[in-house]
């Protein structure tokens, strides 16, 4: 198991439901303020201790498959050390989002926050759902 | 019930602390007056450590710095301080200090290969905690600890399940151990529809409330205990009141209200709901975890969102009180009844109570790195609570948690009279004197 596999236990941990009257034209930066930057604020840099930080880790940057994945289910209860620290609240799964939604969060981190790793597409979000439960 | 009149006086209250600590960042050589009543302290300046501002008459001084995680702490009459670090540094979790006459600290010992919050000296013994269990030591006439490596493991497999882990302790007079068992959870919310509560909420058979054990028992597995009261989402700051001869507790209310109803519920709104609640709890006393909240505004217990609440429709009222509504998101970590003489009369068995700020209050600014007073009387509260000590965070208004470099965590009462303070963020320990 990746040590690095809660990087993302918080993202979005607000609301797992979309207003859906919003979906098709919000930008990935509005999705992250709705969804996500209360726990992960809007510096991406969370909350220590509790929170992950969204910067510059390989969980962020590394396989989409897994981070969409991570979005998609949530942490659960389980708690595995990111660079050494824990971090304390549980991230809800965040299945209720749509495919497009899911991406253009995830470009927006993997672009942001210091962060310069490759967009994730609707399709990569079509695909890795399949693939969870 | 306190009215409008008490959120106004509480809201002016936090206005004025920090215009006053604001003024103490930005010159610290200077003492700052904010009002007739509350006037900056000079604290002795070393290090890292904040200018904290406190009511006329008293100073702040910080005693040890760039300790570890220090959670929860206790002092002996011998001016030992036994401080409980949140992990284990070199196998360490528990730090002796020694304070000398001048009011510094040095650290004089350490054990206990656990991290954790809980600890508290009773009847000889010092109680302390990890995230799962109990332990005890016996201590010497000179209330040190006898055999480090031996404690008595009182309670076991506590309920651990990383978030809302901690496990405060406190006891009573009559032998008995209260520990709380955080609910690893917000609100109790359905595994993949986080807006819909769950009926009736399976976390509350093992968490989510206080249990007491015997403090003298070993081995006391979770359900050897009582269950003794239920509906607390989470409590890391609770003490034994001597007057009521009851126990207090301090709740971290619920976050987000904004993300689960929209509809109901402002981002403004959600920065200042739920209320941190402080609940007197005998046994059985049920505080409505997850299916209500309390709103300090409003001064009603309404139901939650995921359980059909709207912010205006009233939750049972079996469901017990809060003794004191404060602003939402403040995270009370430490709650503490003064018994001592050196403050003045308006002290003595009122309730400190340390909050550790909040994280949850986007888009609104973080606040409330304090630590709070409320005057009691024949064991009810006498008046308004207000700020009693501030200045932690340097003044000034900040977005992102992460900038909070000091955060109040425990609290704890010298021989003395004077009030010692933690602080986990950055390390600190601090210890507020009176003088006439």
């Amino acid at each position: 198991m990746s040590k690095h596999f809660l990087i993302l236990l918080l993202l979005g941990c607000t609301s797992a439901f979309a207003q859906t009257k919003q979906t098709t034209t919000a930008t990935g930066k509005q999705l992250y303020a709705q969804y996500c930057l209360t726990c992960h604020q809007e510096d991406g840099e969370g909350v220590p201790n509790m929170n992950p930080p969204l910067t510059q880790t390989s969980y962020v940057l590394g396989d989409k498959k897994k981070l969409i994945a991570w979005v998609l289910k949530g942490s659960g209860n389980e708690k595995v050390p990111i660079d050494g620290n824990t971090y304390s609240n549980n991230m809800p799964p965040q299945s209720a989002l749509k495919d497009d939604e899911i991406a253009k969060i995830l470009t927006y981190i993997r672009s942001n926050f210091g962060n310069k790793a490759s967009a994730v597409s609707t399709a990569e979000v079509k695909a890795a759902r399949e693939t969870v439960k | 019930m306190k009215t409008s009149l008490a959120t106004a006086v509480c809201f002016c209250a936090m206005a004025i602390g920090t215009i006053a600590c604001k003024n103490s960042s930005s010159n610290p050589e200077t003492e700052s007056t904010s009002s007739a009543a509350q006037q900056s302290a000079s604290n002795n300046k070393a290090g890292d450590s904040a200018t904290l501002t406190l009511p006329a008459g008293f100073s702040a001084a910080t005693v040890a710095e760039n300790l570890s995680g220090p959670r929860h702490l206790v002092v002996t009459p011998q001016n030992d301080i036994y401080v409980k670090l949140s992990d284990a540094k070199n196998g360490k979790g528990i730090v002796i200090l020694h304070v000398d006459g001048n009011g510094k600290a040095t650290t004089t010992g350490g054990f206990g290969d656990y991290g954790g919050t809980g600890i508290t000296i009773k009847n000889g013994y010092l109680y302390a905690s990890s995230n799962d269990d109990v332990y005890r030591y016996k201590l010497d006439a000179n209330n040190r600890v006898i055999n480090e490596n031996q404690p008595e493991k009182i309670a076991t497999g506590l309920t651990n399940k990383g978030m809302h882990n901690s496990k405060s302790l406190v006891l009573d007079n009559a032998g008995n151990i209260y520990v709380n068992i955080g609910a690893p959870s917000n609100v109790c919310a359905e595994q993949g529809n986080d807006k819909k509560g769950m009926q009736p909420c399976p976390i509350l058979e093992t968490a989510g409330g206080i249990w007491m054990f015997k403090a003298d028992k070993q081995a006391q597995k979770q359900n050897d205990g009582v269950h003794y009261a239920t509906g607390l989402r989470n409590v890391v700051g609770m003490d034994w009141n001597n007057v009521t001869n009851s126990l207090f507790v301090m709740q971290h209310g619920r976050d987000n209200l904004h993300n689960a109803s929209p509809q109901n519920y402002t981002e403004q709104q959600s920065a200042e709901l739920p209320a941190e609640c402080m609940y007197e709890l005998h046994q059985g006393a049920n505080a409505g975890w997850p299916y209500m909240y309390y709103d300090q505004n409003q001064h009603k217990k309404l139901v939650n969102p995921e359980y059909g609440g709207d912010g205006k429709k009233e939750a049972d009222a079996s469901y017990i009180d809060p003794v004191v509504a404060f602003p939402g998101h403040m995270a009370p970590d430490g709650l503490l009844f003064y018994t001592g003489n050196m403050f003045p009369e308006k002290y003595k068995n009122g309730a400190f109570i340390a909050f550790h700020g909040s994280w949850n209050r986007a888009p609104e600014p973080q606040k409330g790195y304090l630590v709070a007073f409320v005057p009691f009387n024949n064991g009810k509260p006498s008046g308004n609570w207000e700020i009693f000590a501030d200045g932690f965070t340097g003044g000034q208004e900040f977005m992102q948690p992460g900038k909070a470099r000091h955060r109040p965590c425990g609290l704890a009462q010298g021989p003395d009279g004077s009030l010692y303070v933690s602080d986990d963020a950055g390390g600190t320990i601090y210890r507020i004197t009176y003088h006439q």
